[in-house]
């Protein structure tokens, strides 16, 4: 059993803004170790576990202008580590919304507590938040307090070590309620010819959770595991899910054996359930891209994109990313729907459309002027793939549905549950060529 | 370090004063008693703690607000404590009263256990032993929060004080923890029990299916990470039965529902390892199934690519184990268009190892896919996946080739040499199956940089002799360059034409002669010369038996090179998750004993003290008498006398060695504490062995001529570049022409950055170059460089060499042939103008006007945007030989400086200099236009990096 051997945040320059060393024999500076490591490899190649000649092992992750690393000098369990750096991001993100430079040299005495909290010895302890919270306290936490009335530590104590570690008791609401935010995300990769190479959905149900007491609640799906386990006849659209996953609260032992999934939730945000179906599903869109070099100086692109869901639903804000020659130059765009702008920093145009409604389709013609002077590179955006993004609300790809939910507590109180459904694009690509 | 001294003593003054006075006013403000301004100041101080600056000389003041009510000053308080009491033992003594007080707090829990977890961290021994009975105390304390960080101390404290920890009985105390009720302190005492059973070596956590219970208890009902813990130390278990997995197994595999990786990881680790001890197939295949959605998940595309790194690590180990695992889902190892390299090659290996007869047609038009995309890298990883698909597959063999041939024909000049390497084992594995791409194969024997497709191609080309019409000609060509090819191609150069000659005599008669006359007579390495005498002789004695030899049956190949031998796969299995796992290494074969890696590291150590821009200048004892001490805590500028400074590093040393002291590593202690005071820094560096050692005595022992600028070092060797026979690359070498008083030095910096070899034997040569420069001696005296280590050596220049007519260019670089005992580097090394002034031949007034008025002179004037005044400019230039002449008004009263410089061959350079407040104007009159631009860069160099 192995852990961290230090923990530093650096800003982009690889200069220390925080750091905890937990063991003693590390040399002081060894991040300059890793900073001339890191030098080694451009951003492309870098591996995000290095190990130097000494035998220390370096293990980190970029978080927008941060690096947050960590050092080993044993066998550790990497992916613990990696874990626990991610969750680091997250709490911090809780706390300062935006996790960069500024804000840590800022808030760098939270920091340091809520690291104290969090690892002991290099070993994780706590991680969540809501807990976090309620004893290390930025400046603007400690002005809300001062309205309520003051906690004693000791139940904050408990909470951290209870069984129910994720709830204090005595929450109120004057009103109860649930809202649950079901986000489809559709992963898929289209060859040439249309064809689907791979379709994936990640979703995650977001529950939003206003309610007093310690409730009991029961989460009914239309799985279709469960209905088995029940006897029942499959209904109709019954989802077979691959893979899920579940926040912490929920009694992992229940949901093996009866497949019902119960639970006491957390106050506030937070994400009850992610799953994963690989099931092959129709493109929701097909884009079509015909090139025609005029001459050579001049490329014409013919897009033509189609939606294959059902009418009566509506994708909004569907953006279409067409990779372009990276030295294309004087675009000039025709289109009777949306409009369309040049990136040459991301080398494609983009073709926007607020509503795109099912069952259509809409064409669009760019052409672009090409320099006479040829650019390396200029066929590689044949090999890049089309981009696309869009939302459709009330919509899941996979039919995912809830079917109740029920809230129990001791007190007895009525509570509404509030769902919302909603499709996004994953990583939707389509490969040109 | 290096920095000049005279001219700083005025501003470091000031700053001692200033930072006095801060000092002062920290002190100040810690000793009120407004709690906010004990907390601004603090804030402050760790605010400078955490850039490197020293800040212990306040360690009194802060100490003494320890005992505050105030919850976070007192964390600030305790924060500071931990950093600084391993440097400063006997006043960390001051805070146990402190600990030892608020770890009995009756009313606030938290309060306690922030003391226990803190005063673990303060790894002094003195200070254990008070901290035993309070510690002892809360292993029983009625609140679980503080029982959990206790157990982790007892492991903290184990690493500082073992023999007291274990004489008072506190293991027992920690091993009774696995009984307690509550979960997190259950699985806290788990953790701490396997750390200290790590560093013991015997073991501690005794695992029978009493404590499994209480462990698989625990891992129900705590924290994401406890359960980590849990699924850690049960995966050390040897479960007595099938019956008893089994019912372990039963669960752990909830677990793999859990949506933390480092959880559904270990959870496949207990698994994966339990499953060997099942009976009932069906029960097996059932369990490992259990595992394939929630390994796959870890890939989805939503995931971090680190986490997706490491899962595809453990992936390919799992798969070699237990292929059902994942057999369908091949999909999620398709390559996205923006996964990062390291991904996208893994996945490959990945595939590769799926890779059957019943997914490989989709498989191999994925694979097709990615060798049309841009990345060199992964576009020949794809190529050579496909070979290994094909190797394996016997069945799919066919259509690989036809994948195959297909690259070819795409011309891409990376391709097609990849192309080329794999087909030669294909060809190894089937022999004579798939001749119909010979004839393609040889159309690309123009474009075959790669020496290994180069071979390649050439093996191919001498088993075929005899279907390949033209192979005498194709060898034929392939032979003119023999002696210039690297060692494996004139191998196969020579095996091809053998098997010519023994298949067709008539068309290989000549080619052998001739080729084993050069091999045996002209070729230094030894393996051709011998392998060129055996065949010779065996073609004068037996050319039968030649040919029996050489048309040997050869061993098949298989892909099983890429597998893992079992032993070690089951040793990784139990790593899964592990870096061990990530690196396919037994954790011994890179993890160091600790005492290892400390011993090394006090001579490193004591390296980066002279290296570190910011010391952790001033200690308590100095404070106290130096009133503000040399320490600039507030200033990022890092002034102080070079007197001072090697004082520091003496404190330095002595504060290396108190750390080290702390460890008990006495017998390992250098000696430096003995060094007097007075003594400068150079006896203490060579008594440092490793890099300072390399140094040549000059740059030391004459400081005085050190104040030529120093050019900083440019790459001119990076470590792609492979030598001049592509045997070998990895070299990186630095260099820097410099100026050393009247002499000109070239200082070199070599780097070894491949895995395993060693360079050794260097030597350098110059082309010829206009300014007739030669090394004096062609050896360079250089240890040996082993790979990961860097050499710094320096040579001389003279300038007695031959000449070049050709001007020279801007920048102005001289060709070198770098020599090593592996191989010859060509580079190029820049060079500054300002290294080539002489430092002795002046230039008289008289001589300057002569000069200036001269008609064959190229003119330029030039614009430096510095700001320098007159004074300083001129101290700098003359430093560099470049003298002031003198100093005369044009008629609108400007200022006009005259400089004048002499090349080594006797050119002269002159500047006429006008000071402008914001820049200077520079009238440059050199003899030849080319050298213009050079000198307007020397002279840039000389004012900016001076």
């Amino acid at each position: 059993m192995f852990g961290i051997s230090s923990i530093y945040i650096l800003d982009q320059k690889g200069r220390v803004l925080i750091t905890r060393q937990y063991r003693n024999e590390l040399p002081m500076n060894i991040h300059e170790t890793f900073n001339k490591k890191l030098l080694e490899f451009d951003e492309y190649t870098q591996k995000p576990v290095m190990i130097d000649k000494d035998g220390y092992t370096y293990i980190f992750i970029r978080h927008n202008n941060l690096i947050f690393m960590t050092v080993c000098s044993q066998n550790a369990n990497c992916l613990m580590i990696f874990s626990f750096l991610f969750r680091l991001v997250q709490v911090l993100q809780e706390y300062f919304v935006n996790v960069e430079e500024e804000s840590i040299r800022d808030n760098f005495v939270v920091v340091y507590e809520l690291l104290d909290e969090m690892l002991d010895n290099g070993y994780p302890q706590t991680t969540e938040f809501k807990i976090l919270k309620e004893f290390i306290k930025t400046e603007s936490f400690q002005l809300k307090e001062k309205k309520q009335p003051e906690q004693s530590n000791f139940n904050v104590v408990a909470l951290v070590s209870n069984k129910i570690s994720w709830r204090k008791e005595g929450i109120k609401y004057k009103k109860n309620e649930v809202f649950l935010d079901v986000i489809e995300k559709l992963n898929m990769l289209i060859g040439q010819q249309g064809n689907v190479i791979k379709s994936e959905i990640i979703g995650q149900v977001q529950v939003k959770c206003m309610l007093s007491g310690m409730p009991e609640l029961k989460l009914g799906l239309n799985d279709k595991a469960f209905f088995e386990a029940q006897g029942r006849q499959s209904r109709s659209r019954a989802v077979e899910f691959d893979d899920i996953k579940f926040h912490q609260c929920v009694r992992l032992s229940k949901f093996e054996n009866e497949r019902v999934i119960q639970f006491t939730p957390p106050d506030g945000d937070f994400e009850l359930i992610s799953y994963r179906l690989d099931i092959r599903v129709k493109p929701l869109f097909s884009v079509d891209v015909l090139i025609e070099r005029k001459s050579a100086t001049k490329i014409e692109f013919l897009v033509k994109a189609k939606s294959n869901f059902k009418p009566k639903s509506t994708a909004n804000n569907v953006e279409i990313f067409v990779p372009v020659p990276d030295d294309a130059e004087q675009p000039q765009f025709r289109t009777a729907h949306g409009s369309v702008n040049y990136m040459p920093d991301k080398e494609a145009m983009c073709w926007s459309i607020k509503q795109f409604g099912g069952q259509r389709d809409f064409m669009m013609n760019a052409v672009f002027h090409l320099p006479t002077i040829v650019s390396p590179n200029r066929d590689k955006f044949q090999k890049m793939p089309i981009n696309i993004t869009f939302e459709i609300p009330y919509f899941t790809v996979s039919g995912f549905q809830v079917r109740y939910l029920k809230i129990q507590d001791k007190s007895g109180y009525n509570a509404l549950p509030w769902v919302r459904y909603i499709t996004q694009n994953g990583e939707y690509q389509i490969r040109m060529n | 370090m290096s920095r000049p001294s005279a001219s700083t003593s005025s501003s470091s003054r000031s700053s001692r004063s200033r930072y006095g006075k801060e000092v002062k006013e920290l002190q100040d403000a810690l000793n009120q008693n407004k709690i906010e301004s004990k907390r601004d100041a603090i804030r402050k101080i760790i605010d400078a703690m955490t850039r490197g600056k020293d800040v212990s000389m306040l360690f009194p003041d802060v100490a003494k607000n320890m005992e505050t009510s105030n919850l976070e000053l007192k964390k600030l308080v305790y924060l500071y404590i931990i950093n600084y009491a391993k440097i400063m033992p006997d006043l960390a003594v001051m805070a146990v009263n402190s600990f030892r007080k608020d770890a009995r707090d009756k009313t606030n829990p938290f309060l306690r256990a922030l003391a226990i977890r803190t005063m673990g961290c303060i790894r002094v021994k003195l200070i254990t032993e008070y901290l035993l009975d309070p510690l002892k105390e809360s292993i029983k304390d009625e609140d679980s929060y503080v029982r959990k960080t206790a157990a982790i101390c007892i492991s903290k404290l184990y690493d500082v004080s073992p023999e007291l920890i274990e004489e008072q009985g506190l293991l027992k105390l920690l091993e009774n923890l696995l009984n307690d009720g509550n979960a997190m302190v259950v699985a806290n005492a788990v953790c701490a029990l396997l750390i200290v059973q790590e560093s013991k070596g015997t073991t501690m956590l005794q695992l029978n299916p009493f404590t499994i219970q209480k462990i698989l208890t625990a891992m129900n009902e705590c924290n994401e990470w406890g359960v980590i813990y849990c699924l850690d130390a049960l995966a050390m278990y040897i479960p007595e039965d099938g019956k008893e997995a089994e019912a372990i197994l039963e669960r752990v595999s909830p677990r793999l529902n859990h949506n933390n990786p480092g959880v559904v990881l270990s959870a496949c680790k207990i698994m994966m390892k339990f499953l060997d001890y099942l009976q009932n197939p069906e029960t097996i295949r059932q369990n490992a199934l259990k595992m394939t959605a929630p390994l796959i998940s870890l890939l989805s595309l939503g995931k971090e690519p680190e986490i997706q790194y490491v899962a595809l690590k453990n992936i390919n180990l799992i798969i070699q184990k237990r292929p059902i695992i994942i057999e369908k889902d091949i999909k999620v190892f398709f390559c996205n268009f923006n996964d990062p390299i390291y991904i996208k090659l893994q996945k490959l290996e990945v595939l590769a190892k799926l890779a059957n007869n019943d997914n490989i047609q989709q498989i191999l038009h994925e694979l097709k896919e990615y060798t049309q995309e841009v990345d060199v890298e992964f576009v020949r990883k794809a190529v050579r996946t496909i070979g290994r698909c094909a190797i394996k597959l016997e069945k799919a063999a066919e259509k690989c080739v036809t994948a195959l041939w297909e690259c070819l024909k795409t011309k891409v000049n990376y391709v097609v040499m990849e192309s080329i390497i794999v087909i030669r084992d294909i060809f190894r594995k089937y022999p004579r199956k798939y001749e119909m791409i010979l004839k393609d194969l040889c159309e690309n024997l123009k474009s075959l940089e790669d020496p290994e497709a180069k071979a390649s191609m050439i093996w191919i080309i001498g088993e075929y002799v005899d279907t390949i019409e033209n192979a005498d000609t194709l060898l034929a060509n392939f032979s003119e360059n023999f002696k210039d090819e690297p060692a494996n191609v004139q191998h196969q150069i020579l095996v091809a034409v053998m098997k010519l000659f023994l298949q067709r005599p008539n068309d290989g008669k000549e080619l052998i002669h001739n080729l084993l006359k050069t091999a045996t007579i002209e070729c230094e390495n030894p393996d051709l010369r011998d392998r060129a005498y055996i065949y010779w002789r065996m073609l004068s004695t037996d050319p039968e038996l030649a040919k029996k030899i050489v048309f040997t049956e050869r061993p098949t190949i298989s892909d099983s090179s890429y597998t893992i031998e079992n032993e070690l796969l089951d040793k990784l299995i139990e790593n899964i998750g592990n870096l061990s796992s990530v690196y396919t290494k037994k954790p011994e074969s890179f993890v160091k004993k600790l005492r290892d890696v400390l011993n090394s590291k006090i001579a490193d150590k004591i390296d980066d003290v002279y290296d570190q821009d910011q010391l952790m200048d001033g200690r308590p004892e100095d404070y106290s008498d130096q009133q503000g001490g040399q320490s600039n805590v507030y200033d990022n500028t890092y002034d102080t006398s070079s007197q001072i400074q090697s004082q520091i590093q003496q404190q330095q040393i002595q504060q290396v060695s108190q750390k080290i002291d702390l460890l008990e590593l006495d017998d390992n202690q250098p000696q430096q504490q003995q060094i007097p005071q007075q003594q400068q820094q150079i006896p203490q560096q060579q008594q440092i062995p490793q890099q300072q050692q390399q140094i040549p005595p000059q740059q030391t022992q004459q400081p005085n001529q050190t104040q030529n600028v120093r050019i900083p070092f440019a790459e001119v060797l990076s470590v792609n570049t492979p030598g001049a026979q592509s045997q070998i690359q990895g070299l990186s070498v630095e260099a820097a022409f410099q100026k050393n008083g009247d002499k000109i030095v070239l200082d070199l910096k070599i780097t070894n950055k491949t895995q395993d070899k060693t360079f050794s034997d260097f030597g350098i040569k110059f082309n010829k170059n206009p300014f007739k420069l030669q090394p004096d001696a062609i050896e360079i005296q250089c240890q040996p460089v082993f790979p990961g280590q860097t050499q710094v050596t320096q040579s001389y220049i003279n300038t007695n060499g031959p000449v070049s007519e050709e001007p020279p260019q801007m920048p102005y670089k001289i060709q070198v042939a770098f020599k090593t005992n592996l191989d010859v580097f060509y580079f190029f090394i820049p060079m500054s103008l300002s290294v080539l002034f002489s430092s002795t031949a002046s230039i008289t007034q008289q001589k300057f006007i002569e000069l200036s008025q001269a008609q064959n002179l190229a003119r330029k004037q030039e614009v430096l945007q510095i700001q320098i005044d007159p004074q300083r400019m001129k101290e700098k230039l003359e430093r560099n030989y470049f003298f002031l002449i003198g100093v005369r008004k044009d008629e609108r009263g400007v200022e006009l400086l005259s400089y004048a410089a002499t090349l080594v061959n006797g050119m002269a350079l002159l500047a006429n200099v006008i000071h402008t407040p914001t820049a200077i104007n520079l009238q440059l009159q050199v003899p030849h236009p080319t050298l213009m631009p050079l000198l307007y860069q020397a002279i840039g160099f000389i004012l900016t990096l001076n």
